[in-house]
């Protein structure tokens, strides 16, 4: 090839193309990439077996709790007694959001003093809302450490009151978690599903 | 010298010799083993800290043939998989030992990669032109911890399972997209028996390909710039008659010979372990462990394996939920900037002055304190002292540009020194 010949390419069309090819083939790849990361998204089954779960309440005393499974997340569900329901206002100046502002950490209902539907049943996500512990039940209370009873996660210290609101000075960030639920009848919740309820 | 090198050179005769002709004339064989194996030279005053890399070798080797193995007979599914690790280790022949090769493998993994990237330390081998190597070996360290922390999931344990969620949970704390990474990782709405396969397809096939690409990569590049030596100084900048550094020697036969030694010393404490103490007294294989993975119940004392619990503790010491992230996150990721951190004008700590001989003793008490930290329970005067130590542990890299560059040093030699 003489230099002439060099001379009549056109390098601004060469160019053009491939910077076109480029341009065309990222675009392909981004659509190929679309089915692998959806893939890793929870399956259809995944969310089917999200299905919500009944928990009948009628064998419950005052002052104890349940775990159930929903989701694969651990839900506390705790009937709370007069004296436990007494200690939730004495104690708001310790913790970190007593009146429930933080909106994502529970429904709209469940926004009020007690964190729930109704007031003697407490039902929470039993994940710790620092790393996602089990919180252990501590509801006797120690009037001398100032304790009115709640849960303890094990794992970095965190502690909860017995309306799982987070105390200041812990490394969780946030109230624990209220899932949507709704009373099916007087003795029967539905946990996962809350539609139909203001 | 000059006589071993046209031996070495020569190709042998008859039949054996026309066979590696054929091929050398189809593929470069006889040149790839030269260039990386007979006459790749290095510095003949290389010392015990230069038998890590090797030794890094061997055990990558062990956890991948044991790894083959125990693939044969696990389930990777949450009903079957604490099961099936208990059947590998008593209806399977000598399938305890194959699995405590792997287990005591992946925490000797870390001992030799922690001792390999302190010999860096020690005389400077990430400076200069070495930069690039120390880069991709961050890598693969990087992805090493992957390939740990997914490979711990597998026997569906107690601590398996809420090991996992604390780590996973981590991601949870990145502002606005957190949830939806926690989510995109988990496959799923907790951590399930779909985690569970994914981890295992990660450990099993990704992260293995990208471990063997990246070590050889990393070879590759240490073989274009030549290995650094105990005095910190290029044996290529002394070169005799015939091409050949002065100070050094061909890897193979002469550091081979030597890395047999600390092969052979090195199976003998690996083996010393893995039949009298393969749980390591619960930090090998945590106690926690020999429980099935229980949804409802975390156990009372929740710590990762030793080798993460240097930067476990730094996570822990901070009182907030996204810097503890992010100080974590720091902490692991800040060597890789050790290549440009470190501004003094000798690479090896024989010609560094006091300054970097102290800090870099400090660093090593604080790194071993702050693992020792990561196991205690996070509580009193353990909060502040990896309060303290973490403060240090960031001192250590963050004010090393300034201590390095005032620090007094000795003068290098021209030629390699020996000791002993």
């Amino acid at each position: 090839m003489t230099e002439d010949d060099a001379d009549r390419i056109d390098r601004n069309r060469r160019h053009f193309l491939a910077v076109a090819t480029a341009v065309t083939g990222a675009v392909g790849a981004g659509f190929v990439a679309v089915p692998f990361l959806s893939s890793l998204k929870p399956s259809a089954r995944a969310q089917a077996l999200g299905a919500p779960v009944e928990v009948p309440l009628g064998s419950i005393q005052a002052g104890e709790m349940v775990r159930v499974l929903w989701r694969g997340k651990l839900v506390f569900v705790l009937r709370r007694s007069d004296r436990m329901l007494e200690t939730l206002d004495e104690h708001a100046d310790k913790l970190r959001d007593p009146n429930s502002e933080v909106v994502e950490q529970q429904p709209e209902y469940a926004a009020n003093a007690t964190r729930s539907l109704q007031p003697e049943w407490l039902v929470v996500e039993g994940s710790c809302t620092h790393l996602g512990c089990a919180p252990l039940e501590d509801f006797e209370p120690r009037p001398v450490e100032g304790w009115d009873g709640g849960f303890f996660c094990p794992c970095h210290g965190s502690k909860f009151d017995l309306a799982g609101r987070v105390f200041k000075g812990v490394p969780a960030p946030a109230n624990l978690k209220v899932p949507p639920y709704r009373f099916v009848r007087e003795d029967l919740i539905l946990i996962g599903q809350d539609s139909g309820v203001a | 010298m000059a006589k071993v090198e046209a031996e070495v050179g020569k190709r042998p005769e008859g039949v054996w010799g026309g066979l590696i002709k054929w091929i050398d004339d189809r593929f470069p064989m006889t040149e790839t083993l030269e260039y990386h194996v007979t006459k790749y030279y290095a510095a003949k005053s290389f010392n015990w800290w230069y038998v890590f890399g090797v030794l890094a070798f061997v055990v990558l080797a062990i956890q991948l043939v044991t790894g083959i193995f125990l693939t044969m007979n696990y389930k990777p599914s949450a009903d079957e998989a604490f099961a099936s690790v208990e059947y590998i280790m008593r209806d399977v022949e000598w399938g305890w030992l194959i699995r405590y090769l792997h287990s005591t493998g992946a925490s000797f993994f870390f001992i030799v990669v922690y001792l390999h990237m302190f010999r860096a330390m020690l005389y400077g081998s990430y400076k200069k032109p070495r930069e690039l190597i120390w880069l991709i070996g961050m890598l693969i360290f990087f992805v090493l911890m992957a390939e740990a922390f997914a490979g711990y999931l597998l026997p569906w344990g107690q601590m398996s399972y809420w090991g996992a969620q604390v780590i996973i949970s981590l991601f949870g704390a990145i502002p606005v997209v957190g949830d939806g990474i926690v989510e995109f990782i988990r496959g799923d709405y907790s951590i399930s028996d779909i985690t569970l396969n994914r981890f295992f397809a990660l450990h099993v096939i990704a992260l293995p390909l990208a471990l063997i690409g990246l070590v050889f990569v990393h070879i590759v590049a240490l073989h274009e710039v030549g290995s650094n030596n105990p005095d910190g100084i290029e044996i290529k900048e002394h070169k005799g008659p015939d091409g050949v550094p002065l100070d050094g020697i061909a890897f193979h036969p002469y550091h081979t010979s030597k890395d047999l030694v600390a092969i052979i010393i090195f199976l003998m404490i690996f083996s010393a372990v893995v039949f009298f103490a393969p749980e390591m007294g619960g930090y090998f294989l945590e106690h926690a462990n020999f429980e099935p993975a229980n949804l409802r119940a975390t156990p009372e004392h929740i710590a990762p394996v030793w080798y993460f619990t240097p930067f476990y503790a730094i996570l822990r010491a901070v009182p907030d939920k996204l810097w503890g992230f992010i100080l974590f996150g720091l902490s692991v990721v800040l060597p890789v900037f050790l290549p440009w951190l470190d501004r003094s004008r000798v690479k090896s700590i024989r010609y560094r002055g006091w300054i970097y001989k102290s800090a870099l003793t400090i660093f090593v008490i604080t790194f071993l304190t702050l693992g020792w930290l990561g196991v205690q329970p996070a509580e009193g005067i353990y909060v502040l002292m990896a309060r303290i130590f973490t403060v240090v542990y960031f001192a250590f890299f963050l004010l090393m540009p300034y201590y390095t560059k005032i620090d007094k040093t000795k003068p290098v030699p021209e030629r390699v020194v020996y000791h002993g």
